[in-house]
């Protein structure tokens, strides 16, 4: 048996407030090492806010965000991006002036590791062939449907070769047809040894796919557990799903 | 090399040698419009050169263009001529990398309004220097440089912004800026630093900006910060890129050539109402081609691939 590695990314203590607002209070939050973590909450409980401390696009007031052997807390987004954290965003952004190949091309170019501009094409080839965008590398990305901008911003994460992969409300959107695809798409990431951490607001694949569920209202931590454990959990139920209860 | 590339260089480099040629057998007239033009195609696609990709509107062409003026009138005399030319560049781009980490921070909006400012702040500062330490408020330019020798510099200095456009279209700082012009958040999120590639960029156009107002001094003869720092010379340069189209970097020559013969035209026959008809220019390309002619040739080529491609399928 080997020793447990340590964690992908640990987050102790986490707090950052706009004027009065603490949008992140106190927040821990561990994801271990091939672990997909669900950061669920009501709408304005500081998940996105989370991610976007993890990223380096805020900084934290104060807290530890431990991440690849450092403490990365209040470094510049490039430089967290360089060690290995792919993400994509709550409203899709992909490179509208550019055609696909050069979309994840951008996730490559960049790369500490750097390789050959044949291998870069080759490469971004391969990408999207994995998240299901065989054959669309001269495709403008403007031609693109929505989960198909989905899966092209997907591809631009995976480039940066990321151990750790911040998914916010990935799967929001898709029609139930396409949500299937989607699940199994990160699931397959997952397989493959990669560590998530997601926002979601759906529930079916919060349960399917989260090993670990993090629940956040106003800024703090509420609950943490099993899928089922934090989704029958009364004070969830009464911060996050109390109003499509009484609906 | 595919052939219609080596067609295209040997094409530049044919131009380029009739083009050297043109002093000789020119007349003071036109040899004083060529290098109008000239000057205004290089500060046109220097601009594009960072605001293109960018898409950061910079009103400080003047800023760069008086430094290097200035640095000329106060050392025209003092050095030799090329070493002149090295040091006007180097304050540029020592300015520019000051300017660039304090503002490209700024949105958009607020970069515009810095840049504006920018100009009229050192003009201000030189007036300041010139009126309380040397006492005089303009300065003769005793260079011996011809008009030819000026025509000659540009022209060199107008090969060498379209080499290096040509260069860091391709290179990584290319591509990192096509990003960042795209969506800066992007940008970051790819391992793109942006700060260094945008100042990196600020930089390199500002030099070639400088070197332009350095190389034109001798043409005056004699210079105040009203004449070196002329907020015009920016807004000319913002409006001929614009309707030649700043995303491609042969776009902005494509502005500043007819603009040039324009505004020459307009001030020559209608001196009193040229300010007037060029603002009524610069509304009428904004509203007529927000693309510039670039958008509009890319557009026409489009349909023309797509017309063929049509007939194909049908045939």
């Amino acid at each position: 048996m080997r020793p447990a590695a340590s964690p992908v990314l640990e987050i102790r203590g986490l707090t950052r407030a706009f004027g009065g607002l603490v949008a992140v209070n106190s927040l821990d939050l561990i994801v271990q090492s091939g672990e997909i973590v669900g950061l669920l909450g009501p709408n304005g409980s500081g998940k996105t806010t989370a991610l976007n401390l993890v990223s380096g696009v805020l900084r934290p007031d104060s807290g530890v965000i431990r991440f690849a052997g450092q403490d990365i807390a209040g470094m510049a987004t490039h430089r967290i991006a360089r060690l290995g954290l792919g993400r994509t965003f709550q409203l899709v952004r992909v490179l509208d002036g550019m055609n696909c190949a050069e979309n994840v091309r951008a996730g490559l170019a960049f790369h500490p590791a750097r390789r050959a501009p044949g291998e870069l094409h080759e490469t971004a080839v391969r990408l999207l062939e994995r998240v299901g965008l065989k054959g669309y590398e001269l495709r403008s990305a403007t031609e693109l449907t929505y989960i198909d901008r989905k899966r092209l911003e997907l591809a631009r994460a995976l480039a940066l070769r990321p151990c750790l992969l911040l998914l916010d409300e990935w799967l929001a959107g898709l029609n139930p047809s396409e949500l299937l695809i989607g699940i199994a798409l990160i699931r397959s990431l997952k397989d493959q040894g990669l560590s998530i951490l997601l926002v979601e607001h759906v529930m079916d694949a919060i349960r399917s796919l989260c090993d670990l569920c993090v629940v956040m209202n106003g800024g703090r931590k509420i609950a943490e557990g099993s899928p089922e454990t934090v989704l029958s959990d009364p004070a969830v139920i009464e911060a996050y799903l109390g109003a499509a209860a009484d609906a | 090399m595919s052939p219609t590339r080596t067609a295209a260089v040997i094409a530049a480099c044919a131009s380029v040698i009739v083009l050297a040629l043109f002093p000789f057998y020119a007349d003071a007239y036109f040899l004083a419009l060529a290098i109008s033009l000239l000057q205004f195609t290089v500060l046109a696609t220097a601009w594009g050169l960072f605001s293109g990709p960018t898409r950061y509107v910079s009103l400080a062409t003047t800023a760069f263009f008086g430094v290097g003026a200035y640095t000329v009138a106060v050392l025209g005399e003092l050095l030799a001529w090329p070493l002149v030319l090295i040091i006007a560049a180097a304050i540029g781009a020592l300015m520019a990398v000051i300017v660039g980490i304090s503002t490209l921070r700024l949105s958009g909006l607020h970069f515009v309004i810095f840049t504006f400012g920018l100009a009229e702040l050192v003009r201000q500062l030189v007036i300041w220097y010139e009126v309380n330490r040397t006492r005089v408020l303009g300065r003769y330019v005793f260079v011996d440089i011809t008009q030819s020798d000026i025509f000659w510099q540009l022209l060199g200095l107008a090969v060498a912004v379209f080499a290096i456009g040509w260069i860091i279209a391709r290179s990584r700082l290319g591509f990192a800026l096509r990003i960042i012009g795209e969506d800066e958040t992007v940008a970051r999120h790819c391992g793109i630093n942006v700060t260094i590639a945008k100042v990196a960029l600020f930089t390199v156009s500002a030099t070639f900006m400088t070197l332009v107002g350095a190389i034109m001094a001798p043409r005056w003869t004699y210079i105040e910060p009203s004449i070196a720092f002329n907020a015009k010379i920016s807004f000319e340069v913002v409006i001929m890129a614009l309707l030649g189209g700043a995303h491609r970097l042969w776009g902005p020559a494509l502005g500043a050539i007819p603009l040039t013969l324009l505004f020459e035209f307009l001030s020559a026959r209608f001196p009193s109402a040229s300010t007037l008809i060029m603002g009524i220019v610069f509304l009428l390309i904004v509203y007529a081609l927000p693309s510039g002619v670039v958008g509009l040739w890319d557009n026409v080529t489009r349909r023309w691939h797509e017309q063929r491609a049509g007939q194909g399928a049908t045939a």
